[in-house]
C-alpha cells in the first residue's frame, strides 16, 4: 500500500481529472433529457472550445491584452460563444431534421459531425496536427501539506470547474428558462402547451451544454498546459460514461459520475499491479456494470426507457 | 484535283495548330509513367512526422521528375495510416491492388509497419520502411520485399542505457512506455541494457497511446524517488508525461527514445523541454553528409510542416526506390531483388547497406539534448561543455 501522502495525492489527481469530465457529462446529460439524444460530437465540442480559447487568447495577446486576470474571463467567453453557437448549429442540423428517423440516424449524424470538427481542425487550424502549447495563465508554485502538492493552478481550476457547475444549477433551477428546460425534459407535449417555445429552449440547452464543453476544454488547456485535435475523442466516450453512471439525463448525477469515473481511472492505475495498463479496462468495466446492474446510474430516473 | 473546302481547310489548320501545340507535351509524355506509393500518419497524434515524411518524398518524387535523364515520370499515391495497425493493413492493401504501383515507401509507426509486413510480401510489392524502429519489421521474417532505411531500436538504447549509466553516472529508473509494439520493444530493449550497464529499474508502467492524464503514473513513480523518468513512446504523450512531472514536482531527470525527437516536442512542452534527452538514429540532418543541401532544397520546396527527425529518410528511402526502377525496370519482383542487395548506395544520410534482413546497417546513433527549446547534438550543446548542468543531476546534488 502506498504513503498517505501518495494516496492523497492520487485522490486530487482524481478530483482534477473528475472536474473536466464531470463538465463533459453534464453537456450529454441535458441533450439527453431534452431531446433524448445522445450527441456523439459533444466531445470533439469540448476539443474546439479549447481551440477556441487558445485561438481568443493568442488574439488578445496580439491586441496587447496580455494580463491573465482580463484574457482568461475573455477567452473563457469567446469559447463559449462559439462552441455554444456550434452546439446550436449541431442540433439544427444533426438532431432536429432526424427527429423521426431512427435514434441510429441521429447518432451516425453526430458521430459523422465529430468527424468533421476534428478534421477540420487537423486541416485549417495552422499544424492542427501538432499537440499545441496552452498558455499557463494561472499562478504557478504551490505548497505541499503533508506531502502531498497542492498547485494554486490545481485550486484555481477547481474554483473555476465548481462555479461552472454552480451556475448550471442556478440557470437550471432559477431562471425562466431553465424551468422551460425542467418542462421539456419531463413532458415536451405539455410543455408546449403551457407556453413553453420548445425550439428556443432546445437551443437554449444545447447552447448551455456546448458552451459548458468550452470551460472543459479551457481549463484541460490550463491544467496539461497542452492541447491536441484528437482530445475530444476520449474525452467525449469518457463524459458519455460519466453521464452514463451518473444516470443520463440527471445533471447532478453527471457531476457525480465525472468526479467518479476520474477517480476510477486514478485508483486504478494507483493501486493495481500494472494498473495504468488497465486503468480504462478497470473504469470501462464499472460503467458496464452500471450498465447492467443499475441502468438508471447513479441518480437517473427509475425507468430504462430513455437508456 | 479536288480542291480543299473551307471547311476542310479550316479542319487541316485546327488539327495542324492542336499538333503543334501538344508537341512539347507528346514529348515529355514519351516517358513511362511509374507510380510510388507512400505510406504514413498523416493525421492523429504522430502526423507531424508523418507529413514531414510526405513531404520528403515528395520532394525526391519533384527532384527526379525534373531530372531530363530519368527515363520513367513518376507519380505518387500518398496514404494515411493514422498509425492505426487496421488503417494500415488497408493502406497497404490499396497500395498493393494497384498494378501501376511499383513499389511504397511505408510506415513511420512501428505498430503499422510491423501489421502490413506480410500484406506486402504476399503482394510482392517491395516497400521500404522509413521511420520505424521495431527490430522485428526486418528481423522476424526473410521476406525479399521489406527493406529498411533507417535503424532499429537496439542499438539505440544500448546507447541510451550506457550513456545515462557510465557517462551521466544516474542510477535509477522509473520507465513509462506506450502499450504498443513500440512503447513496449523500447521498454524491453533500454530495461535489457540498464541493467547490464547496472542501473536499476524502480518500476515500468505501461500506458495507454494518446492518454491524457499521467498524473497517476508519475505520482506512483514518484513515491520510488528515481533519478530519472524514461518514457517510450511518441512525441505527444512525451510531451504530457515531461510537461506534468514538472508540475508534480518530480525531482528527476527525463530521458525519451527516437520517438519524441521532433520540433513539435520543444514547441508544445516550451520550457518545461529544457535538459530533456533523447536518442536517435543517424545524425543531425544538417551533420549528414547531403544534410544542407536536403534542407535548402526542402525550404525551396515551400513544404508547411517541418521535415522533422525522418524526413531524410524518406527521401532517401524514395532516391533508393526510384535507383532501382531506374536500373532494373518498373517490375516489382526485380525492384525488390535490387533494393535487398543495396550495397554501398551513397545518399544524404551516408552510404546505405542492407544486411540480409534488408536492414540499413545503421552504426551511427546520436544522442540530443533540448536546449533553449532545439534539439541539440550533446557534443555540441552546453550541458556537456559543462556550462550548464542537467536537471536529473543537479537534483541528484540536493
Amino acid at each position: 500500500m502506498p504513503p498517505l501522502e501518495l494516496l492523497l495525492q492520487q485522490a486530487l489527481n482524481g478530483v482534477m481529472l473528475g472536474v473536466m469530465y464531470a463538465l463533459i457529462a453534464v453537456g450529454f446529460t441535458l441533450f439527453f433529457g431534452v431531446l433524448d439524444v445522445i450527441h456523439f460530437s459533444h466531445g470533439d465540442i469540448f476539443m474546439l472550445g479549447a481551440f477556441a480559447g487558445l485561438s481568443a487568447l493568442l488574439g488578445l495577446k496580439a491586441a496587447g491584452v496580455a494580463g491573465a486576470a482580463l484574457a482568461l474571463p475573455l477567452a473563457f467567453a469567446a469559447a463559449m460563444l462559439v462552441t455554444g453557437l456550434v452546439g446550436v448549429a449541431a442540433e439544427r442540423v444533426c438532431v432536429k431534421p432526424l427527429a423521426r428517423s431512427s435514434p441510429l440516424m441521429t447518432l451516425l449524424a453526430t458521430l459523422s459531425l465529430g468527424l468533421v470538427l476534428r478534421e477540420s481542425v487537423l486541416i485549417f487550424y495552422p499544424r492542427g496536427a501538432d499537440p499545441k502549447p496552452f498558455p499557463q495563465l494561472l499562478p504557478q508554485g504551490g505548497v505541499e501539506v503533508g506531502g502531498v502538492a497542492i498547485r494554486y493552478e490545481n485550486l484555481a481550476i477547481l474554483a473555476i470547474g465548481f462555479a461552472a457547475m454552480i451556475a448550471v444549477d442556478r440557470i437550471i433551477n432559477r431562471t425562466r428558462m431553465g424551468a422551460a428546460i425542467r418542462a421539456v425534459a419531463q413532458d415536451p407535449e405539455a410543455a408546449q402547451m403551457m407556453g413553453v417555445n420548445l425550439d428556443r429552449t432546445v437551443d437554449a440547452t444545447f447552447f448551455l451544454g456546448s458552451a459548458l464543453a468550452a470551460v472543459a476544454g479551457i481549463l484541460s488547456g490550463l491544467y496539461y498546459s497542452e492541447i491536441h485535435f484528437i482530445m475530444g475523442i476520449t474525452g467525449g466516450v469518457i463524459g458519455f460514461s460519466a453521464a452514463a453512471i451518473g444516470g443520463l439525463g440527471n445533471v447532478y448525477g453527471a457531476i457525480v459520475g465525472g468526479l467518479l469515473f476520474g477517480v476510477l481511472q486514478t485508483t486504478a492505475a494507483a493501486l493495481i499491479p500494472r494498473g495504468s495498463e488497465f486503468r480504462d479496462v478497470v473504469a470501462f468495466a464499472v460503467v458496464m456494470l452500471f450498465l447492467v446492474f443499475k441502468p438508471s446510474g447513479i441518480l437517473g430516473e427509475k425507468s430504462v426507457e430513455r437508456v | 484535283m479536288n480542291h480543299l473546302s473551307r471547311r476542310e481547310l479550316l479542319q487541316g489548320a485546327t488539327a495542324l495548330g492542336v499538333g503543334i501545340a501538344l508537341a512539347p507535351a507528346a514529348g515529355f509524355a514519351q516517358k513511362k509513367t511509374v507510380k510510388l506509393a507512400f505510406i504514413g500518419p498523416l493525421t492523429g497524434g504522430t502526423a507531424s512526422n508523418g507529413l514531414g515524411g510526405r513531404n520528403s518524398f515528395l520532394l525526391a518524387v519533384q527532384e527526379r521528375n525534373a531530372d531530363p535523364k530519368s527515363k520513367y515520370r513518376y507519380e505518387t499515391e500518398v496514404l494515411d495510416d493514422e498509425c492505426k495497425p487496421t488503417v494500415a493493413v488497408q493502406a497497404a492493401l490499396k497500395a498493393t491492388s494497384d498494378p501501376a504501383i511499383v513499389a511504397g515507401i511505408t510506415h513511420y509507426c512501428s505498430v503499422t509497419a510491423i501489421a502490413t509486413v506480410d500484406t506486402y510480401h504476399k503482394a510482392g510489392m517491395p516497400a521500404m520502411v522509413w521511420g520505424a524502429v521495431l527490430p522485428e519489421i526486418t528481423y522476424s521474417h526473410q521476406h525479399v520485399e521489406i527493406t529498411r532505411v533507417n535503424g532499429t531500436m537496439i542499438n539505440q538504447n544500448n546507447v541510451a542505457a550506457d550513456f545515462a549509466v557510465k557517462t551521466l553516472g544516474f542510477k535509477t529508473f522509473a520507465l513509462i512506455h506506450d502499450t504498443t509494439d513500440y512503447g513496449r520493444a523500447h521498454a524491453k530493449w533500454f530495461g535489457e541494457f540498464l541493467e547490464k550497464a547496472g542501473g536499476k529499474i524502480l518500476s515500468t508502467q505501461g500506458t495507454a497511446k494518446d492518454q491524457k492524464d499521467y498524473t497517476a503514473e508519475l505520482t506512483r513513480a514518484k513515491g520510488d524517488k528515481p533519478e530519472v523518468v524514461w518514457y517510450g513512446g511518441l512525441t505527444p504523450d512525451g510531451v504530457r508525461v515531461k510537461v506534468q512531472m514538472d508540475k508534480l514536482g518530480i525531482r528527476a531527470q527525463f530521458q525519451g527514445t527516437s520517438g519524441i525527437k521532433s520540433d513539435t516536442f520543444n514547441e508544445t512542452a516550451a520550457a518545461a523541454a529544457e535538459g530533456t534527452l533523447c536518442f536517435v538514429e543517424g545524425a543531425p540532418t544538417e551533420k549528414l553528409p547531403g544534410g544542407r543541401k536536403f534542407l535548402e532544397a526542402y525550404a525551396k520546396g515551400g513544404f508547411k510542416e517541418p521535415s522533422e527527425a525522418y524526413g531524410p529518410f524518406a527521401y532517401v528511402a524514395a532516391n533508393l526506390v526510384i535507383d532501382a526502377i531506374e536500373a532494373v525496370g518498373p517490375d516489382r519482383a526485380k525492384v525488390a531483388q535490387r533494393l535487398k542487395r543495396t550495397k554501398n548506395a551513397g545518399t544524404i544520410i551516408g552510404p546505405v547497406e542492407f544486411d540480409e534482413h534488408g536492414q540499413n546497417t545503421v552504426p551511427l546513433i546520436s544522442k540530443y539534448v533540448s536546449q533553449d527549446g532545439k534539439w541539440v547534438l550533446w557534443e555540441d550543446s552546453e550541458y556537456a561543455s559543462g556550462k550548464r548542468t542537467l536537471p536529473g543531476l543537479k537534483f541528484k546534488k540536493m
